[in-house]
C-alpha cells in the first residue's frame, strides 16, 4: 500500500562461502514470498470483485450512479472522492511541511530544532483513530464556525455541519505534514555542506542559497516524501470516513459530503450483501492498481531527479 | 615582476603599498575560546598568485575563509583584526557579506558544482543571483568565463550536460569558471587540486599563470612543489602563526625561519 523511496543500488555481496549461501538463499526466498503474496492480493480482489465488473463494464469506472437499492454500483463518485481529497490534502500540506523541514533545518537553532523534530515525527506515529477523533471534536466544530460564518458573508444557505469534502481535505493534509516534513527535513539535512558554500560564496543570501544550493539537490527526496505521503493520503480510511459525511455522489462544492474509495469500503463492508460485496472488492482492487501506478510513477519521477553523480 | 619584488627585502612589506589588494592588520581568528589563527599581517599585490603553505590544522583553511566572510556562516566562530580591499575593511560597519563575497571568489578543495544544473546554469547561478537575466549577457559570460577556466573546448558542445556529468578535473575547472563568471577581484582557492588526478593538476596550475592577469590570486596548497611552481609569494603558516612571508623563490631558497627550512626541506609536515 504505501509507496517506497527507492534506495540506491548496492554492490552485490560476494558469495565465497557457505553460510552466506544459506543466508542468501533465506532472503531469497523471503522476498519472493513477498512478491508472491502481492500478486495473490491482486488476484483474490480481481476474483472477488469480478461480478462488480462483469455488471457493470466499463461503467463501474466512469458511471456516477451507486444506488445499492436498485442494485447499481457505479464507483466513480468514490475514485473521484480519493482523488479530490488527497490532492487537496497534499496542496495544502506540501508548502507547510517543506517550509517547515526548512525551519527545523535551515533557520532553527539547534535547542528549537531538536523538538520539534521529534515533534513532528511524533506526529506521524499517532494512530489514525485519533486524528478521527479530533476532527470530530475539533476539526468539525471549527468547520462548523467557518461555514456559519461564510453563510452570514455570502448568504448562500448551507447547513452547518461541518462534515465533508473541506474536512477530509483538512484532516488528511494534517495527517501527511508530519510525514512530508519529517521526510524532508532528513534530505534536506543530507544536502552537503559544501552545497551552501558554493552558494554563499558566489554572494548568495540565505533564501538563494536554499533556492540554489539545497532545493533542487534535496527535490528527489522531498518528492519522494511527497509520494509516500500521497499513499497515504490515497489509503487512509478511518479518520476520513470519521469526518467525510459518507454520501455516494461525487461533491458539488467544497462543504458537500461525500466519500472516497478507502471510506465506502470501510463504512459498507460490515453489512454488505451479495451483490455490494463484489463492488467493494472491487474498489479495493482499483485502490490496489491506484497505488502501483503511484508507486511507478514516483520511481520514475525520483530517479529522473535524483542530481547526476550522487544516486 | 619577480624581479622587482626580489629587490624588496622585508617579508613583510615585500610589496610596495601602492599595488597591494589585499591586506590582513592583525587578524585573529577564534573558533569558540580556541585561537586557530593568531595575529596575522600581511598583504597580496594585484595580479599575483600568492600561496598558503603549512603542516595540516595550522590554520591556512581558517585564514583564507576569513578573506570572504565564510565565518560569518560557522557558529561560534569570530574574526578580529582588519582585512582590507583596496583599502576598504572588510569586516567595516555595513558592509555586507553577501557582497564580499561576490566581489571575492572561492574554489573549493572538493569540486562542488551544482549537480542537478547544466554546465551553462552553473557557470550562470552567479549572476543569475546578482539578477542578470538578458539571455545574450548570460551567453557572452559563461563563454568567457569557461574559455577563462580552460573548460570551452571541452563542454561548448553540451552545455546543457548536467555539471555533475564531467570528470573531477573538469568539473573543479567548471567551479573555476563558475566562479570568474561574477568576475571577483580575488579569487581564492583552498587546495583546489587535491582532489585531481596530476593531469587536471597540471592544467588547473598553468591556468593560474593566465587568470593572474585578471584576479589577485590566494591558494592554499600542501603541495610545495605546487606553491614554487605557481605562486609569485609565499606564506608559512605554524600552528596559527604566520612564520614568514616572502618572495616564493626566494623563500624556497633561503628561508629565514628555521621551522620554514624544516618544513619545505620536508623534515616535517
Ligand atoms: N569549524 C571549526 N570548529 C572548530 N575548530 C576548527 C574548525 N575548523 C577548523 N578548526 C581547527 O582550527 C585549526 C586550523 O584548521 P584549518 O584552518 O582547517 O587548518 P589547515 O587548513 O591549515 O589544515 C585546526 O586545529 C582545526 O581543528
Ligand atoms: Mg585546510
Amino acid at each position: 500500500m504505501t509507496p517506497t523511496i527507492p534506495t540506491p543500488p548496492r554492490r552485490s555481496f560476494g558469495m565465497n562461502s557457505g553460510s552466506d549461501n544459506v543466508f542468501r538463499n533465506i532472503i531469497i526466498g523471503l522476498s519472493s514470498l513477498v512478491l508472491v503474496a502481492t500478486v495473490l492480493y491482486g488476484f483474490v480482489l480481481i476474483v472477488g470483485g469480478l461480478p462488480a465488473f462483469q455488471r457493470e463494464g466499463i461503467g463501474f469506472l466512469f458511471g456516477l450512479n451507486w444506488d445499492p437499492g436498485k442494485g447499481i454500483y457505479q464507483a466513480l463518485p468514490f475514485i473521484a472522492g480519493t482523488f479530490f481529497t488527497a490532492f487537496g490534502a497534499l496542496l495544502l500540506a506540501v508548502p507547510l511541511s517543506v517550509a517547515a523541514a526548512l525551519f527545523i533545518s535551515e533557520y532553527a537553532p539547534r535547542w528549537l530544532a531538536g523538538p520539534v523534530g521529534s515533534a513532528i515525527e511524533l506526529l506521524a506515529a499517532i494512530p489514525s483513530v485519533v486524528y478521527g477523533l479530533w476532527g470530530i471534536f475539533v476539526l468539525i466544530p471549527a468547520v462548523r464556525v467557518f461555514q456559519v460564518w461564510f453563510v452570514s458573508v455570502t448568504g448562500v444557505p448551507w447547513p452547518p455541519t461541518g462534515t465533508g469534502l473541506m474536512s477530509a481535505v483538512l484532516i488528511l493534509a494534517v495527517m501527511v505534514i508530519p510525514f512530508i516534513c519529517a521526510i524532508s527535513r532528513d534530505v534536506i539535512t543530507l544536502v552537503p555542506n559544501d552545497q551552501r558554500e558554493a552558494a554563499y560564496a558566489l554572494g548568495a543570501t540565505k533564501w538563494e542559497v536554499i533556492r540554489f544550493g539545497i532545493l533542487p539537490y534535496a527535490r528527489a527526496g522531498i518528492l519522494g516524501g511527497v509520494i509516500l505521503g500521497l499513499g497515504r493520503a490515497i489509503g487512509e480510511t478511518l479518520a476520513v470516513t470519521m469526518v467525510i459525511g459518507n454520501a455516494n455522489v461525487i461533491a458539488s462544492t467544497p462543504f458537500s459530503s461525500t466519500a472516497t474509495m478507502s471510506s465506502i469500503i470501510a463504512s459498507n463492508f460490515g453489512e454488505a450483501n451479495e451483490t455490494l460485496r463484489p463492488a467493494l472488492i472491487a474498489i479495493g482492487f482499483m485502490l490496489l492498481v491506484f497505488s502501483v501506478i503511484v508507486n511507478v510513477i514516483a520511481r520514475i519521477v525520483i530517479t529522473r531527479l535524483t542530481p547526476v553523480g550522487t544516486r | 615582476m619577480e624581479n622587482q619584488m626580489k629587490l624588496t627585502p622585508p617579508p613583510q612589506s615585500v610589496i610596495s603599498t601602492a599595488a597591494v589588494r589585499l591586506e590582513s592588520q592583525s587578524v585573529s581568528i577564534f573558533y569558540g575560546e580556541k585561537e586557530a589563527v593568531k595575529n596575522v599581517d600581511v598583504s597580496f599585490k594585484s595580479n599575483t598568485v600568492n600561496a598558503l603553505i603549512g603542516p595540516s590544522g595550522c590554520g591556512k583553511t581558517t585564514f583564507l575563509r576569513a578573506i570572504n566572510r565564510m565565518h560569518d556562516l560557522t557558529p561560534g566562530a569570530r574574526v578580529t583584526g582588519k582585512i582590507m580591499l583596496d583599502g576598504n575593511d572588510l569586516y567595516g560597519d555595513g558592509i555586507d557579506p553577501v557582497d564580499v563575497r561576490r566581489r571575492i571568489g572561492m574554489v573549493f578543495q572538493k569540486p562542488n558544482p551544482f549537480p542537478t544544473m547544466s554546465i551553462y546554469d552553473n557557470v550562470a547561478a552567479g549572476l543569475k543571483l546578482a539578477g542578470e537575466r538578458n539571455k545574450q549577457k548570460l551567453d557572452e559570460v559563461v563563454e568567457r568565463s569557461l574559455r577563462g577556466g580552460a573548460l570551452w573546448d571541452e563542454v561548448k558542445d553540451r552545455l546543457k550536460a548536467p555539471g555533475s556529468s564531467l570528470s573531477g578535473g573538469q568539473q573543479q575547472r567548471l567551479c573555476i569558471a563558475r566562479a570568474l563568471a561574477v568576475d571577483p577581484e580575488i579569487l581564492l582557492m583552498d587546495e583546489p587540486t587535491s582532489a585531481l588526478d596530476p593531469q587536471s593538476t597540471s592544467r588547473i596550475e598553468d591556468l593560474m599563470e593566465t587568470l593572474k592577469q585578471q584576479v589577485t590570486i590566494v591558494i592554499v596548497t600542501h603541495n610545495m612543489q605546487q606553491a614554487s611552481r605557481v605562486s609569485d609569494t609565499t606564506s608559512f603558516f605554524y600552528v596559527g602563526d604566520l612564520v614568514e612571508h616572502g618572495v616564493t623563490s626566494e623563500m624556497f631558497t633561503n628561508p629565514k625561519d628555521k621551522r620554514t627550512e624544516d618544513y619545505i626541506t620536508g623534515r616535517f609536515g
